[in-house]
């Protein structure tokens, strides 16, 4: 399991709770790939020091993913705070994304 | 072929005998068709076979229900599945939540590599993705479906499964969804599942149209559900393989059986047909109640009447059938025929008799399953099930209604009447002034039959055949025969006095001559004594003369040989002739 866990920020807005995500990829597929850039784009953009992501390769880790609802990868899992969300695909839909996580631009 | 392709039974009545033994093995096929078209029941049947019969495990990808929906579903077929599903086989519920935000493009990989652990871990041999147009859509664009597809059918070809099955819906050539054409080139198998409306009411059809390296039965074949599931209505064998039985059961009273010579083979069809009300129910019943009364177990099928009022109406005319229904001997199945097609009848009238085993069955009246969803399919059923019977050695008597009373018409709208041995046809006769039930005996293969039209006659004691009358060339029936009766009655009565009168005059007269022979009896024994007497007398007589004769030749010595002088006869003869003749 790679997991990578980015420290709250200083300089951030203080209000903002900690967004809890888990990113699940097909090892090196084009899409998880993608995703994974996608992603620290907008946590950086969006969300510095405020999110807690975990990467799950579903190859290396297939029964973690069915137990977690997983179908297609990449696929993203809102956490916390609620509401919780799920977001397919490679992220490239930055809009989609950022509405589903909450975050308001 | 050198080397026939391997083949894995689906265990689906009628498919594996169309595709010739199954889908192909190690492969995968596609179910294309509309929705409702029964893909997936097909798919998961499949399935629920491999584990029952061949304790194989398997993987069902749902993209289009729930996994708990899907169960649910199925659980109104006899398969058990909520069970299997616990351990043989494994559902994966791959039908997205609408909640699930989309952003951009996204492949299968990680769901394969579930798959895979999953399959590793319970064994499984058989897989089937139903309904993955669904998902597919989701990514909007051709190009990547179709990537998605291969990636499938890589992961299959590396993954060792006994068969894969994928379901999408497309109709009949493939173009509704205009994106999964290249689906029918990837795999190995293609077959087609319709569902249409005929009349109002939905029919299911089948069609294998690609089975690669293999032959299969080309052409539609219909396609039915029952409570084992789906089932197709494969040809039958070209050849029937049925043994003729030369044993009689009767046809439910003596007169009818001697009208058959004898009864009706086991195993045999009878057909009656009629108007309404030519008391075909009535026959058919009592067919019935003499199976139950031999101890047999019998099955009668009405459709759109309650058997308990069917039970009712037969005892009115002597036919107990609700003693027999009670201890369980006879079993009372009554179906409706609305908005259910002919295919779905046969289904429920296998698991009928699967149920009940029966020895003898009634179906009154079989024409009633012609009444919705096409007349093709309902005589195709009716051959169908009358080959079916005599494959189970079902004595079998089916009525049919027909319009018109005309022989020439007899032959119903379902053409059963050619399959039928016997043929058994009920009419009204009107003469007189009256309206008279009449039998006839069209047929009756393989046996001698009465060729005499017979007037049926119900009573409280059952239905029974009256005597014959015939009168100017034809039969006489109701009033007409019971005049006849009382007729020859009277006859009868008279013959029979006039006969006692003779006999006592001859008795008489013949007293009259023994007495008479008695005098003259009497008589002759008084002449004979008398006779006796009289010769003795005169022997007496003669020897006493002679002894004198003697007496007197001795006293005067003369010689005995001039007492011969006058015996010449001859001579004197001659002389009287020729005297004649001188005249």
């Amino acid at each position: 399991m790679r997991a990578k866990k980015a420290k709250s920020s200083r300089s951030g807005p203080a209000v903002t709770a900690v967004v809890v995500m888990r990113l699940y990829i097909a090892d090196a597929a084009p899409n998880s790939i993608k995703a994974i850039a996608n992603l620290e784009a907008i946590c950086k953009e969006h969300l510095p020091g405020a999110f807690k992501l975990e990467i799950i390769d579903v190859l290396e880790f297939p029964l973690r993913a069915l137990a977690d609802g997983i179908l297609v990868t990449p696929s993203l899992a809102k956490v916390s705070p609620s509401p919780a969300a799920k977001i397919i695909g490679n992220l490239s839909d930055r809009s989609n994304v950022l509405h589903a996580l909450g975050i308001k631009v | 072929m050198a080397h026939p392709l391997p083949k894995i039974p689906t265990g689906i009545s009628g498919f594996d005998e169309l595709s010739h033994g199954g889908l192909p093995q190690h492969r995968t096929t596609l179910l294309k068709g509309g929705p409702g078209s029964g893909k997936t029941v097909f798919a998961l049947q499949s399935l629920v076979n491999a584990v029952r019969k061949r304790q194989e495990p398997g993987i069902f990808v749902a993209f289009e229900e729930s996994t708990s929906q899907l169960i649910a579903n199925a659980s109104s077929f006899d398969w058990g599945l909520p069970a299997l599903a616990k351990n043989k086989l494994f559902f994966l519920d791959a039908k997205l939540s609408p909640e699930v935000v989309q952003s951009g493009e996204f492949d299968l990989s990680g769901m394969l590599a579930i798959l895979k652990a999953k399959k590793e871990e319970i064994g499984a041999k058989w897989i089937v993705f139903d309904g993955i147009d669904v998902l597919l859509t989701l990514l909007q664009n051709p190009v990547a479906e179709m990537r998605e597809i291969y990636r499938i059918r890589d992961w299959l070809a590396e993954n060792d499964v006994s068969a894969a099955i994928i379901t999408a819906k497309m109709d009949g050539d493939g173009s509704g969804i205009v994106n999964y054409g290249f689906l029918q080139f990837m795999v190995d198998c293609v077959i087609r599942f319709e569902r249409r409306l005929e009349h109002g009411v939905a029919l299911h059809r089948i069609e294998i149209t690609k089975y690669r390296g293999s032959d299969f039965v080309a052409g539609e074949y219909p396609v039915s559900f029952g409570p084992s599931g789906l089932e197709v209505g494969a040809p039958e064998p070209a050849e029937i393989r049925q043994i003729a039985s030369g044993e009689r059961a009767s046809a439910g009273f003596e007169r009818l059986d001697t009208m058959l010579g004898g009864g009706l083979f086991r195993g045999s069809s009878t057909l009656i047909t009629g108007v309404p009300g030519t008391s075909k129910t009535t026959l058919a019943g009592k067919f019935a109640e003499a199976a139950c009364r031999r101890g047999e177990r019998t099955l009668f099928v009405s459709f759109d009447e309650s058997a308990d009022r069917i039970a009712r109406n037969l005892t009115s005319v002597g036919i107990q059938l609700k003693k027999h229904i009670k201890s369980g001997l006879l079993r009372m199945y009554s179906g409706r025929t609305e908005s259910i097609g002919a295919e779905d009848h046969l289904l429920k009238l296998k698991a009928l008799i699967r149920e009940h085993h029966p020895r003898c069955m009634v179906i009154d009246p079989i024409s009633a399953i012609a009444k919705t969803g096409g007349l093709a399919a309902a005589r195709a059923v009716a051959n169908r099930f009358i080959y079916l019977a005599k494959d189970e050695k079902i004595t079998v008597m089916v009525t049919a209604i027909n319009e018109g009373d005309e022989p020439e018409n007899e032959a119903t709208d379902l053409q059963i009447s050619t399959i039928a041995d016997t043929w058994i046809h009920l009419s009204y006769l009107i003469r007189s002034g009256e309206r008279n039930r009449a039998l006839t005996i069209i047929k009756s293969r393989g046996t001698w039959h009465s060729n005499q039209v017979r007037e049926l006659v119900l009573s409280n004691a059952g239905p029974m055949l009256a005597d014959v009358y015939t009168a100017g060339g034809e039969v006489l029936m109701g009033t007409l025969r019971w005049e006849k009766e009382n007729e020859e009655r009277a006859k009868t009565t008279h013959r029979r006095a006039e006969f006692d009168h003779k006999r006592g005059e001859l008795q008489a007269a013949e007293t009259d001559t023994q007495v008479r022979i008695k005098a003259l009896q009497q008589d002759l024994a008084r002449q004979r004594a008398e006779l006796a007497m009289y010769s003795s007398d005169n022997q007496a007589r003669i020897v006493s003369s002679s002894d004198r004769e003697k007496e007197l030749r001795r006293i005067r010595s003369a010689d005995p040989a001039g007492r011969a002088s006058g015996s010449s006869g001859n001579s004197g003869k001659r002389n009287q002739k020729g005297a004649r003749d001188a005249r």
